[in-house]
């Protein structure tokens, strides 16, 4: 077991791409680290160079005080499991696990002790003898975390292990890793592109977008204080709403009406030389029906009035779409963040609007709602370089 | 049209067709067996069963001292040839299938091209290139131009075989403590096994069938090859055909490669990397 530093560590291609650029990051000895971002973020290039799998072109990378930069990936003493599993097809499940320890010259009788130990601990004691190919998809996954434990490494490194998972299994094997990885208490780095993944697994998430890291926190801090735009889109599901807003004197034009700015708004646009064109963003969450809104919460929120698009009870809570008139949010990290969801190119005129009201709202697709919503949990996003300018406020503002 | 038919009367249909190309393809063989155990007298009476049987022609080809010595050349020489070319074939492919180096297309792009060569042209250029060298009528002198001509084959084959095994294994065996060489003869080399068997066989049978260049770069027992001798045949004396020792050779020297699939064919499992990855 050991810490694992990675101090300005780039990745550049002959061909002159960067895939990684000057990331600095310090896990500490037993921590769960998540790597997440859209796909080409550079984060499974990130885990491949912590593997030794490809060079890193500058930077240093120190495993327990150790660079190992040019060490092969077999002197580093780490374990792997792989999103496609990558289990020797010709070799039964036992005969898998034990490759890493016949590797490592051990006994036939301490590689059997310890295969069957860590098959115990996955469960997989009744398929030792079977191979790969005569095993359902999450018991193939158990086999290839068994390969990665079996030798107590000093780190484990994760590639999406779950992603080829149908997603009822996926939850309950996320359980599996979350658990696993706190009884062992081994330092693990975890790659997905799955925020919930991310979120739920982590002590500390690491977001990165084109090479490079956006923010690093603990998953509430990162849901609490996005840094930037792009983390604030990405961490969230239903993702936060973005919607244009102007400042005109003392208050910010915004397709949900006229908003008063508050002391702390107020306060943020004057410290940061702010634009006079701001994004806003509000997390579905900050929504009730105004009806079930108390006099007290009624004070420091606004309401607006709006047809609803459509509603999707959850029977916990319902998720009540709306469009509202004006100008979109735009900024390239919403354009990056719709082409990641794949809704790069639907076509829609005006804002969408997510909100999450309590399951007792009545409300009917097609009529008028009036909603209210939390203007303490307003966060303002700067359109040119996507800066979250709230944040700069001590965390305590922002809980109104 | 809809979906395939797969009634009683298509599989008849089936049946019959694969009949007709068995049938065909067989023919001849069963000819030649069939000629091979005739008496002399008997060759040309059209029989496809022979009346009379006869094991003479094989005690014939067998007490000649040339026959069985040619065997022996067909049999070194062409173990020989492909056990070399299945080797380099098997590192070349490996390298063409994972690795990017400069030079590779061309590489891959001269291979085909001594694939696509005529080799009636390059008969002549051998003669004088082997004569000079000392090679001519030696096993080295059919072995090393059975392994150029080889080779593209080889490598062709098996870049193919490589180019299915999921990389992530050899990562995952890297990850598991093998160097590079554990990780090719450990993972990569058992799962590549059914595609070196099926380029051996193929390597060896045009090997053992080669009549061009046995014919042309040999001149004595020495070195001569199966095939060629079977056209030196002669019979007991100038006025005796040699048809039916002919036919005997021609049915023993396809033992060896029917063996010789046999036996390999059985490592040729399909399938083998399934259940590696799921993707």
């Amino acid at each position: 077991m050991a810490d694992i530093v990675l101090d300005k560590v780039s990745k550049k291609y002959p061909d002159g791409t960067v895939a990684v650029r000057d990331v600095d990051l310090e896990i500490a000895d037993g921590e769960f680290v998540i790597l997440v971002g859209p796909s080409g973020c550079g984060k499974s290039t990130t885990l491949n160079m912590i593997a030794g799998l490809e060079d890193i072109s500058s930077g240093e990378l120190r495993i327990g005080g150790e660079r190992v930069n040019d060490r092969a990936p077999r002197d580093r003493d780490i374990a792997m499991v792989f999103q496609s599993y990558a289990l020797y097809p010709n070799m039964t499940v036992r005969e898998n696990m034990g490759f890493p320890l016949k590797l490592a010259k051990l006994s036939r009788s301490e590689i059997d002790r310890k295969v069957e130990e860590a098959a115990k601990v996955l469960e997989l004691t009744q398929l030792l003898d079977r191979r790969p190919a005569n095993l359902s998809g999450g018991q193939r996954q158990r086999v290839a975390m068994g390969r990665a434990i079996v030798r107590n490494p000093k780190a484990f490194l994760m590639d999406e292990p779950l992603s080829n998972l149908d997603a009822k299994l996926r939850v309950q094997m996320r359980t599996v890793v979350s658990r696993l990885q706190k009884k062992l208490g081994t330092t693990t780095v975890y790659v997905t592109h799955d925020q919930t993944e991310a979120m739920t697994l982590g002590d500390r998430v690491v977001i990165m977008r084109g090479g490079a890291v956006q923010q690093v926190g603990a998953p509430q801090e990162l849901y609490d204080h996005p840094k930037n735009l792009f983390v604030a889109g990405f961490i969230g599901s239903p993702s936060m709403n973005f919607l244009h807003a102007a400042v005109d004197g003392g208050r910010l034009r915004t397709a949900l009406g006229d908003l008063p700015l508050g002391d702390r708004l107020r306060r943020t646009l004057e410290g940061a030389d702010a634009p006079r064109e701001l994004i806003l963003g509000i997390r579905p969450e900050h929504f009730e029906d105004a009806e079930l809104i108390d006099d007290a919460a009624r004070e420091h929120g606004g309401e607006f009035e709006a047809p609803v698009d459509l509603v999707e009870s959850m029977g916990s809570d319902k998720y009540v779409y709306f469009s509202l008139e004006g100008e979109r949010a735009s900024a390239a990290e919403l354009d990056e963040l719709a082409a990641d969801a794949g809704a790069g190119d639907l076509p829609s005129s005006g804002s969408n609007l997510i909100t999450r009201l309590s399951a007792e709202s009545i409300v009917r697709e097609g009529e008028p709602q009036r909603v209210w919503f939390n203007l303490d949990k307003i966060q303002l996003f700067d359109p040119s370089n996507g800066r979250n300018l709230t944040l700069e406020q001590p965390a305590a503002a922002s809980v109104g | 049209m809809a979906s395939l038919d797969t009634g009683a009367a298509a599989k008849w249909r089936w049946g019959l067709l694969d009949l007709v190309v068995v049938v065909f393809a067989l023919v001849p063989v069963l000819w030649i067996a069939s000629l091979s155990f005739k008496t002399t007298a008997t060759l040309t009476d059209g029989n496809f069963i022979p009346r009379e049987w006869t094991l003479d022609n094989y005690r014939t080809i067998f007490s000649t001292d040339q026959f069985v010595r040619a065997l022996i050349n067909s049999i070194g020489i062409a173990l020989i040839a492909t056990a070399i070319a299945v080797v380099l074939g098997t590192m070349a492919a490996y390298a063409i299938a994972r690795l990017d180096f400069p030079g590779k297309k061309l590489l891959v792009g001269v291979s085909l091209l001594i694939a696509m060569f005529p080799q009636v042209s390059l008969v002549s250029p051998l003669f004088e290139i082997e004569r000079k060298l000392g090679l001519f009528d030696t096993w080295p002198g059919l072995i090393l131009p059975y392994i150029t001509f080889a080779l593209p084959l080889a490598i062709y084959t098996l870049s193919a075989f490589f180019k299915q095994i999921p990389w992530d294994l050899e990562k995952a065996a890297k990850m598991d403590g093998a160097t590079q060489a554990e990780a090719f003869r450990k993972v990569i080399a058992p799962l590549a096994a059914p595609g070196v068997f099926t380029t051996a066989i193929l390597v060896f049978i045009f090997c053992w069938n080669d009549f061009l260049f046995a014919i042309s770069l040999t001149s004595t027992e020495r070195s001569r090859t199966v095939p060629v001798a079977l056209s030196f045949f002669t019979g007991a004396s100038q006025f005796e055909d040699p048809t039916g020792a002919i036919a005997a050779a021609a049915v023993v020297i396809t033992i060896p490669i029917i063996l010789f699939v046999l036996f390999f064919q059985r490592r040729i499992v399909s399938g083998l990397t399934s259940g590696a990855v799921k993707g």
